[in-house]
């Protein structure tokens, strides 16, 4: 039954997607950022796609476009995954929001933007969730030292 | 740390150094053995404080048991878990808020140090921010080991001086 | 004292409303050091007399780093920071992990290890389950419930860090299998704590479940609906309690979870009741499935005979020169996963625990992403908290079973 649906979604989607593969049990369709919200509602109309499990994004700086955007959703009533990658470019990280259709896109769009800097057009509540206010930088991408502290509260001289 | 400031002693009587030292011996007894702690609780270290607090490994065999989850109210800190960044500037602002005296337990290598998340997320120990009392190593620490550290801070307070009334006595 | 002096602290956040929208309410911060958040949530609250209006949830005040520091650790050493994602269930963790870096290698695992492993999880969720409801109980007075439950839950600890090594976070997981197999008499001593169990769980049963001020306090506060549940991304006892029996054990059978009989427990109303209610009925179906699958272990091995990820016997290491330098390039550099990437997902004891990994080769992974269903809930929460009163807060909270390490990661 899954097999089945993901075989209708990429043949319905295939057009639209710039690529589609099958990766350890779940359909992955690459595409371009323009499609995504008529992608994405399409996927939770039609195929019945309600469980939008998460929003997340890869950095690859030796490559141009640099970033992944890469999206899971999951179908209650047929038990499959898909997965949805778009690819945007440092200069202009921008994809469009999904937060009108799934309520659970407010907190891991936050998340993403915070940590890789990817700007969500339509969500205005891109405020920091994880980090706090006053961080600068996005610690997940590459090019962010990994020991490099922003501390809030000024350390004091501690004794040996 | 917060009683330990040194005593001028040099012009006061035998009969008063007595007073002073029997004085410090009683108010030491008693304020270790009604500790009222505040769990400044964050991460993982949380479990063994709950299994510390509770029937098999009882901290109100010490006095220790009554948590006061308000600083007002409380005297002994205990930074349970990881402090991150983002929770520094509440955790200097729950110190500030206690009176004197307290103390400070640092539970759990990532209170004490960070432990291994040395990244740009969290505080490389609490002691960067705040004095510490007794640090309580482990990933978590076993109970019996916040045991052992709760019988050194009670030997330690014991051992303290306590000025109740000024700063001599 | 050597403290530099106070003129201001900076605020880590910036709360969504600064001002009421009804007249007359006051906005009130809770947390994120306060008993009931549970560690490390803010909730900034406008009251309009004892009624919560909105709510703004903050979390992160957790946020260890944990995508970052797996970048710079190889596959196997990160285990550990695996495993304080969620630190009650630190099992689960583990072997929904190992299982994502197995697929990108290509492995299948002993019987003996799926069995285990399914064991394992189910008792690392009852051990969850339990610090769930004892907490949550006592932040509405029942101390006693709580001392009872984190009795039987200590017996766990100590039982699992027989076998393990450690009582709370594990690191017991290995890609390709376990790090050892059970001592004797581990599973004798399973049965005995499995019975005693019946014993302090019925003596909870008793304490709460008629009683007239736990069903005031719990029925028909912190509702929500099946289909607002899905839209704002719950899973897990959350979205059971509303009524609709979705658990990825039988949905997607993973482990040995296909194997054996168990039942779905859902709620009627989504109440803070029917949360309560499902997770003391999931651990009476995890005791039925370690019961069934401690007939089901047969000897065998527990690692699969895999040189890419499995180190070699000690005898072998020290007198053979390919164990030597098979162990020593494993720890060295890391088991060698192939280029690509995978999602796999576990149901953990808060819902849908998902790990993103993409992979380019070589010992020490690109991305590692946590898919954690207590920070969807969090997004969600507010759903549950609106409306109802300031008091209703804390049992709301604690039903959620919100774990930071889980959802700050």
């Amino acid at each position: 039954m899954g097999g089945n649906l993901l075989d209708r979604v990429q043949a319905s989607l295939g057009g639209q997607a710039l690529a589609t593969d099958m990766v350890h049990g779940i359909l992955v369709l690459q595409i371009a950022p323009e499609s995504l919200v008529t992608l994405v509602s399409h996927l939770r109309q039609q195929h019945g796609f309600d469980l939008f499990l998460d929003v997340t994004a890869v950095d690859w700086p030796q490559r141009q476009p640099r970033f992944d955007v890469v999206y899971h959703f999951y179908s209650t009533r047929d038990f499959v995954r898909v997965r949805v990658k778009t690819r945007v470019d440092e200069a202009d990280p921008t994809v469009d929001t999904l937060v009108p259709l799934y309520g659970s896109a407010r907190y891991m769009e936050r998340e993403c933007h915070e940590m890789y800097g990817i700007r969500f057009r339509g969500n205005d509540d891109l405020r920091p969730l994880l980090l706090y206010e006053g961080f600068v930088g996005h610690p997940l991408r590459k090019d962010y030292p990994k020991q490099k502290e922003q501390p809030l509260v000024p350390y004091r001289n501690v004794q040996p | 740390m917060s009683t330990t400031t040194p005593v001028p002693r040099g012009e006061k009587s035998a009969a008063f150094e007595y007073l002073t030292t029997r004085k410090d011996e009683f108010v030491g007894w008693a304020r270790k053995f009604s500790l009222f702690p505040y769990p400044f609780v964050t991460a993982c270290c949380a479990m063994e404080f709950m299994s510390v607090s509770s029937t098999l490994y009882d901290t109100d065999r010490f006095g220790a048991a009554l948590p006061r989850f308000t600083p007002r109210q409380s005297d002994l800190l205990m930074v349970v878990g990881t402090v991150s960044h983002k929770q520094a500037p509440i955790l200097r602002k729950v110190y500030e808020q206690m009176c004197e005296p307290k103390w400070v337990i640092a539970f759990g290598v990532c209170a004490t140090s960070g432990g291994f998340y040395q990244n740009y997320a969290a505080l490389p120990g609490i002691d960067k921010i705040i004095p510490v009392d007794l640090y309580i190593p482990g990933c978590p620490p076993r109970p019996e080991m916040v045991i052992d550290g709760i019988m050194k801070l009670q030997d330690r307070i014991a051992n303290q001086r306590h000025p109740i009334i000024n700063q001599d006595f | 004292m050597s403290l530099p002096p106070l003129t201001s602290l900076p605020n880590p956040i910036r709360p969504a409303f600064t001002k009421g929208l009804t007249p007359g309410s006051v906005i009130v911060n809770i947390g994120p050091s306060h008993p009931a958040t549970h560690g490390t949530i803010q909730i900034v609250a406008e009251i309009s007399g004892e009624r919560v209006v909105r709510t703004d949830v903050h979390c992160g005040y957790l946020h260890r780093g944990f995508e970052k520091e797996c970048e710079s650790h190889t596959w196997h050493t990160l285990i550990p920071y695996v495993d304080r994602l969620n630190y009650c269930s630190a099992l689960i963790n583990d072997f929904a992990y190992c299982e994502a870096v197995e697929k990108l290698l290509g492995i299948e695992l002993t019987p003996r290890c799926r069995h285990l492993r399914t064991l394992l999880s189910e008792y690392s969720r009852i051990a969850d389950h339990l610090t769930c409801i004892a907490a949550a109980l006592m932040e509405m007075g029942a101390m006693t419930a709580f001392l009872y439950l984190v009795t039987i839950r200590d017996y766990v600890y100590e039982h699992i860090a027989d076998l393990t090594g450690a009582r709370v976070t594990h690191s017991y997981g290995r890609i390709g299998g376990l790090a050892r197999d059970l001592p004797d008499g581990w599973l004798r001593r399973l049965e005995e704590i499995l019975d005693q169990m019946d014993t302090f769980v019925d003596r909870v049963h008793g304490l709460v479940d008629r009683n007239r001020i736990f069903i005031d306090r719990m029925r028909d506060v912190g509702v929500i609906g099946t289909a607002e549940a899905i839209n704002w991304g719950f899973t897990g006892p959350i979205l059971r309690s509303t009524g609709a029996p979705r658990d990825l054990r039988k949905d997607t059978p993973y482990l040995s979870y296909g194997e054996l009989e168990f039942e779905i427990p859902v709620g009627i109303k989504g109440d803070n009741y029917d949360r309560y209610y499902v997770r003391m009925r999931e651990i009476d179906e995890s005791k039925h499935m370690i019961r069934q699958l401690i007939d089901l272990l047969q000897p065998g091995p527990v690692s699969v005979d895999d040189r890419r990820c499995t180190l070699p016997d000690k005898e072998a290491v020290y007198t053979e020169i390919e164990a030597l330098i098979n162990h020593f390039k494993l720890i060295m550099e890391g088991p060698q996963v192939p280029a690509g990437e995978t999602y796999s997902a576990h149901e953990g004891a808060n819902g849908e625990l998902g790990f993103y990994l993409v992979s380019v080769g070589g010992g020490v992974p690109w991305k590692v992403h946590c898919r954690s269903p207590s920070f969807v809930h969090m997004g969600g929460a507010h759903r549950m908290l609106d409306g109802y009163q300031l008091a209703d807060l804390v049992p709301t909270f604690g039903s959620i079973n919100m774990i930071g390490g889980e959802c700050d990661r």
